[in-house]
């Protein structure tokens, strides 16, 4: 099964230090919340950026979802501050 | 009409207006953001999604056509760096009549900026820099305007 492509934008892109990366898909059922906690648990700049959810958004193949989304087949999600466009 | 643009490139609002106002419309609303020198700010500093920004204001300018009587809706959205006075965004709406047009606008406007995936970080003059924070305000203002209701 294809990897699971996850994208990061502002200030959580600096904090994990890159701004996308694959990882092994998890199962159907996991949200973006599991996801965000396990990436979190690698410690770091994971940690830091991804450790309080209450202060991140995300995106399922570019579309906004709340973060308790399972993730599905989705291709791609991204993980990013609230928005502060206009 | 409806024309969307996602650029670094400033645009010549006469022009965006001008063919705003050709289409046979009583009214022609519109708003320019430009970008704030206040606090020593040197630059902002606008990142976005690319594969997602362009499709999302689609998104919310189709909202705005179910919404009011339009004649033409026409967005434009900056990214990269901007300096103090630079122009950021445009939004401009032409309806038959002065009503659809001022509250499009403002709708439009509002829904950009806790809906259109983009991000300001902010340079100053000693060399500080600091991600601007989303406002619980501009939340509420969007909010404002109820729940979608012209797709899906």
């Amino acid at each position: 099964m294809a990897p699971l492509i996850i994208i990061y934008f502002a200030w959580v892109r600096e904090g994990v230090g890159r701004d996308e990366e694959q990882v092994e898909r998890p199962g159907p059922d996991t949200t973006v919340a599991d996801l965000v906690a396990s990436l979190a648990a690698r410690g770091g700049g994971y940690a830091e950026a991804l450790g309080d959810s209450a202060r991140l958004r995300a995106a399922l193949d570019q579309r906004f979802v709340p973060l308790d989304t399972a993730i599905g087949d989705a291709r791609e999600v991204a993980l990013f501050p609230p928005v502060t466009g206009g | 009409m409806k024309r969307i643009a996602i650029q670094s490139d400033d645009f010549d609002v006469a022009g965006e207006l001008a063919a705003l106002e050709a289409l046979g419309g009583g009214g022609v609303a519109s708003f320019t953001g430009i970008v704030r020198g206040e606090g020593g700010l040197v630059a902002l500093e606008l990142e976005h999604y690319p594969a997602m920004t362009q499709a999302q204001v689609e998104r919310i300018v189709e909202e705005a056509l179910a919404r009011w009587p339009l004649l033409g809706v026409s967005i434009i959205h900056r990214f990269g760096r901007l300096e103090p006075g630079a122009r950021i965004v445009f939004v401009g709406a032409a309806s038959r009549h002065r009503t659809a047009a001022l509250e499009s606008c403002a709708y439009l406007i509002d829904w950009l900026k806790s809906h259109a995936p983009f991000w300001k970080k902010e340079h100053f003059a000693d060399g500080a820099t600091q991600w601007v924070e989303a406002r619980a305000e501009d939340e509420a203002k969007a909010k404002e305007w109820g729940e979608e209701r012209g797709r899906e």
